[in-house]
This record gives C-alpha cells, structure tokens and sequence, in this order.
C-alpha cells in the first residue's frame, strides 16, 4: 500500500478513537457526573431511573445533534473554500445565517412561535436561509456561466442585506422578543425536538457521502477553475452542485442550531495543516473533527459556568480561534525549518 | 485516416472586442508546431479556442478524425493536454501533482490510484528529470522545476497532443534550452506532437518545424522556418526592422535586432558618405 494511504487510515483510525473518546466525556459530565462505565450500566438497564432520563433525554440528543451539526458545518466549510478557493469563505459569508437569522427574528416579532408552535422558529430559519441560498444562486448565474468571485460578492452584499434587515426587526421589536432573537443567534445544542435531531444527523451523514462523489472534481479545482477544465472536469455544474449541497447543509444547521461560528472556517483549515490538502482525506477528516470540536465545545459550555450554560459559539469562536493561531504559529515555525 | 492531428477549418471565435476569423489550420501528426505573433495579436484566444475554454462562433476543430466540439470534456483531456504559463499548485507534492493528470482517466467512484496510475507517473517524472522532487512540495520547486512538473503531469495524461503557453517565459537560458530540449526529445521518440504559443523568435526557429504568425486576429503566414522567419515578415507584423539569417549552427533562420539608436549611427553612416 501507497504510503500516503496508510497516513490516511492512521488520522482517520485517531479521529474515530478521539469521537468516542468526546462522546463519553460529554456523556459523563454535567450537573451529575456519571463514569464512563456506568454510562452503559445505566443506559443498557433502561429503567425509569434519573440517570437514565437524564442521559436519554439530555445527554444523547445533544450530543447527536453535536455530531451532526459539527460535521455538517465543517464540511460545508471545507466544500465552500473548495469551490470558491478561497481560505475565509465559511458556509456565514454567502449570507445563511444572516438568512436564517432573518427568518428566525420575522417569526419571532410577529409571534408566529406563540400562534403555531414552537416548530416554526426552525422552518422559519431553513426558509430564510434557502431565499438567500436561492437568491445568491440566481443572481450569480444569471448570465449562463457562474462567475465564481462575482457570485462571492453578492453572497457577502446579500449577507449585509439580510443581518441589517435583522436589525432593524430588533430595534423596533420589544424587549422580550429581542431576547428570544438574541438567545437564538447564539445558538445552542440544546434542541427538544427528536426528530429534527434526526434529520440533521441523517443530512449530515448523507452529504458527507455526496460530497465524496465530488472528491475528484474538488482536487483538480485546487489548480484553479481553468486547468480543472483542462483535465476534463465540468467545473461550472460542480461549482454549482457543491454550492448548493454546502450551504443547503449550513441552512439546516444553523436552523435546528442557531448561529455557531467559526467551526465551517477554523476545522477545515487546522485539517489542512494536519493532513495536506487532498480532499479525499479532508473531507471525512474535517467532518470527523468538525464533531469533536462541537462536542468538546459544548462540554465547556455546560459546564464551565455550572449550572448555568453559556452559549456554544462563544466557546467554538474564543477556543477554536485560539487554537488556530497556536497551530498556526506552531506550523510557520515547522515550515520556517524545512526552508531553511 | 486523417493524417493531421489538428486541422481547423474556417474558425471563428473570440471575445466582443476581440475577434479570430479565418483561422485555417494544419498540422500533421508528430509536428512540433510553435504559434508567434506580438502581444494581442490573438494567439492565446486561438489556444483558448484549442483547449476548448473558449466557445467557437463558426467553422470548426478537428483532432485526427474527431470533432472537438463533439467530445466529452474528459475525453477531450485524454486526447489534448495543456501546460499553462502559470502553475499555482501551492501546497501539493510534486508527485500528488503529477497524478493529477490520471483524473481523467478515472471514474467518479474511484477513489485510489491503482498502481498502473502510479507507474505512469514515475514513468513520466523519470523522463523529464523530475523523479528527485517528487516528495517536495510544488512551492518549494523553481519556476523551471514546476515547469518541467507540469509537462510530466501533462503526459501523464497520455495524449494525442500537448499544448504549452509559452513554457519558456519567465525562465533563464539553460532552463529555455533544457525545457525545449526534453520536448523535442519527446517529440521525436514517442512521436508526440507539440504545439506551443512562444514569444521568442529564435527560439521558435530553432525548436519548431512548423510555425504560426499570427497577426491582428488572423493567420499572416504559416509555413517552415525558413517560410515564415523572413525579415519582411517580421518587419511587417512587429513593426520593427530585423535582419534574418542562417544560424552558421543549425542553419535555421535567426533574427537580429536593429535598434534605433544602431539604425540612427547607420544612417548617419551613409549620410557621411554620400557627403564625401
């Protein structure tokens, strides 16, 4: 076997170890902390004990909902700075969460979440993620051919559109509602609904699998738009597929979600820099993380500030940025060697 | 049979403000062809046409007995390959950078190169000298380096006929020579026809066995060195006065500049004598 091959199967073998590993942490800790075995003791008997609603109710929904919406966000990530080969586009610059945002504040100011139930904050987000997506979609490929930093502009004009419009909900809206809107954009992995769970971790799974058969595609645009065509890759229906596919992906996150930043930009860069650039290994190997990352976030969050939570982005955007930077700095060190 | 690997007919093509027409082209298989011409005179929209990155108005691209227009883009990649002037292949090893040129042979559901891919590529590296680098990163190569890179990945793409713009530019002496001489060694052992868009006339004179002048969106002349590298030509189409002649080496036309300044003491020269 190829060596480069064996490299791939060793960090995918220590990402999967390193999932488990999260999993049971988030499992065990909170406000009860319960041990690892105990975990399974409890989980197998099944009975009507606390710990077991506890764990059935609390812990596994989030923690699939981590796996999900970490994943899925990283991978849409990955698959947007693909597409766009661009390293600071994340699945929030074209504008799905100022979308969805925007969606959530219109249902909550108008009370729609009192008048049909609370299942309409996230179609509401989904809905207003999708009219950005579709908006951005038509707008940049209007004219046949899609331009790909055009349509990187009306993503990020279309983005400011939608969070202003946010805004100006927020200000004339009162101050009760604003907190609703304000709770929600920070996010959170706390989502009661199962089967919205579900679907996200079903979603999330199923693109991970799509997006493989754009692995060949993906790689040649690493030489730019041009020479993918040399090779025989038909970059306009790629480009457009995986751009619908990502932030589709994103709109579905940040709608059962809410807003959590910086996972889709800073897991697949610190992959990059951990694996090299094959999308064959980034792919899964960005998804794997982007579900760690989450979970291990949202164990800080639960318990840092106990009983009390604070909001996941807040820990996904300060650990996550801190981090990159040390790894970042860590492999200007390393390539500072290796020139030298 | 058709025994030119190129042939096009009647092409027309190009921009809103910028138009080929009457493009009438031959070239038999196993030529190494060069395509000259000042800047903007059309030949990178005539290669951009050829690459099928450009869509053709009228007439039509034939490689062998195959429509162009009519070939899938993957087949179009096994048949054509093309080293572009600029090579941004950043952080990917060398020999990650030649397998590239496999893809298209692969299907959607391949996943690892077979071995088969792997030979090929080392086979390729070994020929253009670039078998050293292959764990190197792309960046880290000079820009000779990454030329010769891209013409391994182009051949690995295994095809008919390989396309270059202008794969000397930017580059020394010893790198022109070098790059063009691992060409015409390919050219003439495994038969592969070449065509490249080069500015340097002598060059192009030295390498090429066919040449293309292009000029203000049209063929001016195209033919053997000798046909094409007269000083009337050359005068006409760069607008700069030039004397040719026999390379005492080679025998190919070589051209020499006349500065204004050389011309300006020339005529002084004759002035002066026509005084006496």
């Amino acid at each position: 076997m190829q060596s480069k091959y064996l490299k791939w199967l060793i960090i995918l073998a220590g990402l999967v170890v390193l999932l488990v590993a999260s999993v049971l942490l988030s499992l065990s800790v909170g406000e009860m902390n319960l041990g690892f075995l105990d975990i399974f003791r409890v989980l197998r008997k099944g009975n009507e004990s606390m710990e077991y609603t506890i764990l059935s109710q609390i812990r596994v929904p989030r923690v699939m909902l981590g796996i999900a919406v970490g994943g899925a966000l990283s991978l849409s990530g990955v698959l947007l700075q693909g597409v766009y080969r661009n390293p600071l586009v994340e699945p929030y610059t074209l504008g799905i969460s100022g979308g969805a945002s925007l969606g959530v504040a219109f249902a909550i100011v108008f009370g729609l979440h009192q008048l049909v139930g609370s299942f309409v904050l996230p179609v509401c987000g989904f809905s207003g993620a999708f009219l950005i997506i579709f908006l951005v979609y038509t707008i940049s490929s209007r004219s046949g051919r899609i331009n790909i930093q055009s349509m990187l502009l009306t993503g990020v004009m279309i983005s400011f559109i939608a969070s202003s419009s946010m805004m100006l909900l927020m200000a004339i809206t009162s101050a009760e509602n604003l907190h609703g809107i304000i709770f929600w954009i920070m996010g959170s992995l706390d989502e009661p609904d199962m089967s919205l769970i579900y679907i996200t971790l079903i979603l999330a799974f199923a693109s991970l699998v799509v997006s493989y058969l754009f692995v060949q595609p993906l790689n040649a645009l690493r030489l730019g738009e041009e020479k993918a065509k040399h090779l025989g890759i038909n970059t306009d229906t790629t480009i457009k597929l995986l751009f619908l596919l990502a932030s589709l992906l994103a709109g579905v996150c940040v709608a059962v979600a809410g807003v959590i930043g910086f996972v889709g930009l800073i897991i697949p860069h610190l992959m990059r820099l951990l694996v090299g650039s094959d999308y064959r290994i980034l792919l899964v190997g960005s998804f794997l993380s982007g579900s760690i990352f989450l979970i291990l976030s949202d164990v800080i969050a639960r318990t840092i500030i106990s009983p009390n939570e604070l909001p996941i982005g807040v820990i996904t955007g300060i650990v996550g940025g801190i981090v990159f930077l040390l790894m970042m700095s860590r492999s200007s060190v390393h390539s500072l060697k290796n020139n030298g | 049979m058709n025994p030119d690997i190129l042939n096009i007919q009647n092409l027309c093509c190009g921009y809103p403000k910028f138009q080929l027409s009457a493009i009438n082209i031959d070239i038999p298989k196993g030529s190494f062809a060069g395509i000259i011409g000042p800047n903007g005179s059309g030949k990178t929209t005539l290669f951009r046409a050829i690459t099928g990155t450009l869509s053709i108005k009228s007439g039509k691209i034939l490689l062998g007995d195959k429509n162009l227009k009519s070939l899938s883009p993957r087949l179009r990649a096994q048949n054509i390959a093309i080293v572009s002037q600029f090579i941004d292949a950043g952080d990917m090893s060398v020999e990650d950078y030649v397998l590239m040129g496999r893809i298209p042979y692969h299907s959607r559901f391949s996943f690892f190169e077979s071995e088969e891919d792997f030979s090929i590529a080392r086979k390729y590296m070994e020929m253009t000298d670039t078998l050293r680098f292959r764990d190197q990163l792309m960046s880290e190569l000079s820009g000779g380096e990454q030329q010769l890179a891209a013409i391994a990945r182009a051949l690995t793409q295994q095809p008919e006929l390989l396309l270059l713009d202008e794969p000397t530019s930017h580059l020394d002496i010893t790198h022109q020579v070098h790059i063009l001489n691992v060409l015409q060694q390919l050219n003439q052992e495994m038969g592969l026809s070449v065509l490249m868009v080069i500015h340097d006339l002598n060059l192009a004179s030295e390498y090429c066995d066919r040449l293309i002048l292009v000029n203000q969106g049209k063929i001016y002349t195209q033919g053997t060195p000798e046909e094409v590298l007269t000083f009337k030509h050359i005068e006409d189409v760069y607008q700069t006065v030039v004397v040719t002649q026999a390379n005492p080496l080679s025998g190919k036309p070589a051209v020499f500049l006349a500065t204004s300044k050389v011309l300006k003491e020339i005529q002084e020269k004759l002035a002066d004598k026509q005084e006496k």
